[in-house]
C-alpha cells in the first residue's frame, strides 16, 4: 500500500464523518469516501497499474490527476476508455482493467 | 468610439480567471454562460472536495478561498449567468463577422450519452488554463510517477496523498506547494529538489526587487510555503534532479543527481532514494488548442496574444489567465475581470478597470521573474537513454526519434510525427508536445525544423465517442435552447 486517505479523525480540515462507496476492480471489492474519483479509489486500494500498453504491455495508472494525459483509462460498467481520474465513484461501479494489444499487421 | 454592447458572453473555464471574467461581464449587464470540464467551479488551484465532503476549516488548504466563494456564490446565485458543469467543449468552429460556434458536450466525464449543445455567443472568452510541463526521465512511465499537479488534484480534492515516502522534484514554485499538500495529508516528503541553482534564482528574484513590493500578497504566500517547509523539515536542494525512477511495475528508487547550470546531469553524483511516489513539474504549458481553433494568434513563446482589454487577434475572442502567460491566479483574476468587462461592452480604459490594471501589471512583473529563475534549460535532454519513452501513449523511445532523423533525413515535425507516431496518441501530444519538437530540433541541428508546425493544435480539442458525434445538437443561447435534429439528408 502506498497512496493513502487521510482518516478524516486526523484532518485539520475537521471534516464531517464521510459517506462509504464500494466498487468492484477486476471483480475484487475495493472500498472508498463518497465523491471520491475511481482513481482516488483504486490508488488507495493499493493498485497502481490499472491498464498495460499496447505495445509493451507496460502497466500506467495515474500521471497527470486532472484528465489530460490520459494514461489511467479504465473500462467503467462495461463502458471503455473513461478516465478514471475524471470519474466520480459511484456505489456498485464496476472497474475492469483495459489491455488493447496492437492489431498483429497482418491483412487479413 | 462607440461600442456595441454584447449581449451573450460565453466563458470557458471555471478558474480564477474564469470565474472573475463571468463576474465581471455579468456586472455590466451582459447575460453569461460559464463552461467548465469540471462537475466544481474553481479550476485547478481551487480543486476542492466534493458537497458529499463537507468540513469545517477547508480553507486552510488554499489560497484566496474567501474570494473562491464570494465569486463563485455570486454567480451561483445570478439568473443571468448560466453554470454549466461538466461540460467538455470539443470543437470551435470559426465564422466570419463573429466569435465562432462553440460544440460541446454536457455529462458524465467520458460518458457514452452526453449531450450535445452548441454555442454562438456575441462574445467569448478563454479561460482554460494550464497543465504541468514534466520533462521525460528514464522510469518516467512507471506507475508511482506523479505530476505535481496529481498530487494537488489528490490532496485538495480527495484528501489522499499519492505516496507514504514521497520526493519533489522538477523546477519552479509550484513544488513548494505540492510539498505542502503532500506533507500535510500525511506522506513523508523526503526532499524537494529544484533544477535551477541559487544563481540563477538570483538573476531571476533580485534585479529589481522593489518591484515585488506591491506583489507583497504573493511574497507572503511563497513565504508561507517555506514556513511549512521548515515545520515539517523537510529539505529544499537547489540543483539537483531526479534523473532515473527505478522498479518493475511500480517506482521502487529514484536517482537523484547534480545538475549543471543547464540541467545536464553531473555523471558520478547520483544517490538513489528509496521511495513509492516522485512528484515532477518542470513548469507549465497553456491549454492552447481551442484558442487555435478560435483562430486566435499566438506570441513568439506560444502564448495567446493579447491587447490592454484581454481581446485576441480574433473580433470578439478574448484570453485571460495562464494562456495568456503562467503567471499565477491573481494575474489571472486580474486579466479576467478586464476581459469580462470589455467583452460585455466596456473599455480597457474604463476608471472601473483601473485598479485591475495595475495589478495585472504588478503580477506580470512577478510573472516575469519567476520565469526567469525556473524556466526549462537547454541541457536537460542530456537525462535521456536511447530506450527512455518520450511519447508517453505510443511508446516512442528517444532512441527511435534520434534514429528516424537519421534514417529519413527529414526536417519537418508533421512528416517526423508520422513517421515515429510521437504526439499522436490519445493525449494528443498534451504531455510530450513540445519536448518531442525540442529533440526533434536537436536531432536535426542545424536550422532544426523547418515546417514552423507545432504540436499545439487539436482541432478536436477532447475526445467524443461516434454515438454522440451522431446525436442531435441544441443550440443555446445563453439562456435558452432550441434543438436542432440531425440533418435528415444524412444517408
Amino acid at each position: 500500500m502506498t497512496a493513502r486517505l487521510l482518516p478524516f479523525g486526523d484532518d485539520p480540515i475537521k471534516p464531517a464523518p464521510p459517506t462509504g462507496v464500494t466498487i468492484t476492480v477486476d471483480g475484487v471489492s475495493a472500498g472508498g469516501v463518497a465523491g471520491q474519483s475511481l482513481a482516488g479509489v483504486l490508488l488507495a486500494s493499493g493498485m497502481l497499474g490499472f491498464r498495460r500498453t499496447s505495445a509493451q504491455a507496460r502497466p500506467r495508472g495515474v500521471f497527470c490527476g486532472i484528465g489530460v494525459c490520459y494514461d489511467c483509462l479504465v473500462e467503467v460498467n462495461g463502458l471503455r476508455d473513461v478516465r478514471a481520474c475524471q470519474r466520480r465513484a459511484a456505489d456498485g461501479d464496476v472497474v475492469t482493467s483495459q489491455h488493447d494489444r496492437r492489431p498483429s499487421g497482418d491483412a487479413s | 468610439m462607440s461600442r456595441v454592447r454584447a449581449n451573450h458572453v460565453l466563458v470557458i473555464g471555471a478558474g480564477p480567471a474564469g470565474l472573475a471574467a463571468a463576474r465581471a461581464a455579468r456586472e455590466r449587464g451582459a447575460s453569461v454562460t460559464l463552461l467548465d470540464s469540471s462537475d466544481q467551479l474553481g479550476g485547478q488551484f481551487w480543486r476542492h472536495l466534493p458537497d458529499t465532503r463537507p468540513s469545517a476549516a477547508e480553507r486552510i488548504l488554499h489560497h484566496g478561498w474567501g474570494t473562491f466563494r464570494a465569486l463563485s456564490d455570486a454567480l451561483e446565485s445570478d439568473s443571468g449567468c448560466r453554470i454549466i458543469r461538466s461540460a467538455q467543449v470539443w470543437a470551435i468552429e470559426t465564422s466570419p463577422g463573429c466569435p465562432g460556434t462553440v460544440h460541446v458536450v454536457v455529462g458524465e466525464p467520458d460518458g457514452g450519452g452526453r449531450e450535445r449543445l452548441a454555442f454562438s455567443p456575441d462574445a467569448m472568452i478563454l479561460a482554460t488554463g494550464a497543465h504541468d510541463r514534466v520533462l521525460p526521465f528514464p522510469g518516467w512511465d512507471l506507475p508511482g510517477v506523479f505530476t505535481g499537479g496529481a498530487a494537488q488534484a489528490f490532496a485538495k480534492g480527495e484528501r489522499l496523498a499519492v505516496g507514504r515516502r514521497v520526493i519533489v522534484a522538477g523546477a519552479g514554485p509550484f513544488l513548494l506547494p505540492v510539498a505542502a499538500s503532500l506533507a500535510t495529508t500525511g506522506s513523508s516528503v523526503l526532499g524537494v529538489y529544484e533544477a535551477n541553482r541559487a544563481p540563477a534564482l538570483l538573476r531571476g528574484w533580485l534585479p529589481r526587487p522593489w518591484q515585488l513590493l506591491p506583489a507583497a500578497g504573493k511574497g507572503v504566500e511563497l513565504a508561507g510555503y517555506v514556513a511549512s517547509h521548515l515545520r515539517h523539515r523537510i529539505p529544499y536542494r537547489l540543483g539537483r534532479m531526479v534523473v532515473a525512477a527505478h522498479g518493475t511495475d511500480r517506482v521502487e528508487a529514484v536517482t537523484v543527481a547534480s545538475v549543471a547550470a543547464d540541467w545536464a546531469p553531473i555523471t558520478g553524483t547520483g544517490r538513489t532514494v528509496e521511495v513509492d511516489a516522485v512528484c515532477v513539474s518542470h513548469g507549465f504549458t497553456p491549454r492552447l488548442e481551442l484558442a487555435i481553433a478560435a483562430g486566435c494568434a499566438l506570441t513568439t513563446d506560444r502564448f495567446v496574444r493579447v491587447d490592454e482589454g484581454q481581446h485576441t487577434s480574433v473580433p470578439g475572442v478574448y484570453a485571460a489567465g495562464e494562456i495568456t502567460g503562467i503567471g499565477g491566479a491573481d494575474l489571472a483574476m486580474a486579466e479576467g475581470l478586464i476581459a469580462g468587462h470589455v467583452a460585455a461592452g466596456g473599455a480597457a480604459a474604463d476608471d472601473q478597470l483601473r485598479r485591475a490594471a495595475r495589478r495585472r501589471r504588478t503580477f506580470e512583473g512577478f510573472a516575469r521573474r519567476i520565469e526567469a529563475s525556473h524556466d526549462i534549460r537547454a541541457g536537460w535532454p542530456k537525462v535521456l537513454n536511447a530506450d527512455t519513452i518520450v511519447c508517453r501513449c505510443e511508446e516512442v523511445s528517444f532512441g527511435t526519434l534520434c534514429a528516424t532523423v537519421e534514417s529519413t533525413g527529414s526536417r519537418s515535425l508533421r512528416a517526423l510525427k508520422l513517421s515515429t507516431r510521437a504526439g499522436l496518441g490519445i493525449c494528443q501530444g498534451r504531455v510530450c508536445g513540445r519536448s518531442v519538437e525540442e529533440l526533434l530540433a536537436t536531432c536535426v541541428g542545424d536550422g532544426g525544423l523547418r515546417d514552423g508546425v507545432t504540436t499545439d493544435r487539436r482541432p478536436i480539442a477532447a475526445p467524443i465517442r461516434l454515438g454522440e458525434l451522431a446525436a442531435d445538437t441544441t443550440v443555446s443561447d445563453s439562456l435558452q435552447t432550441t434543438r436542432v435534429p440531425k440533418s435528415p439528408q444524412t444517408p
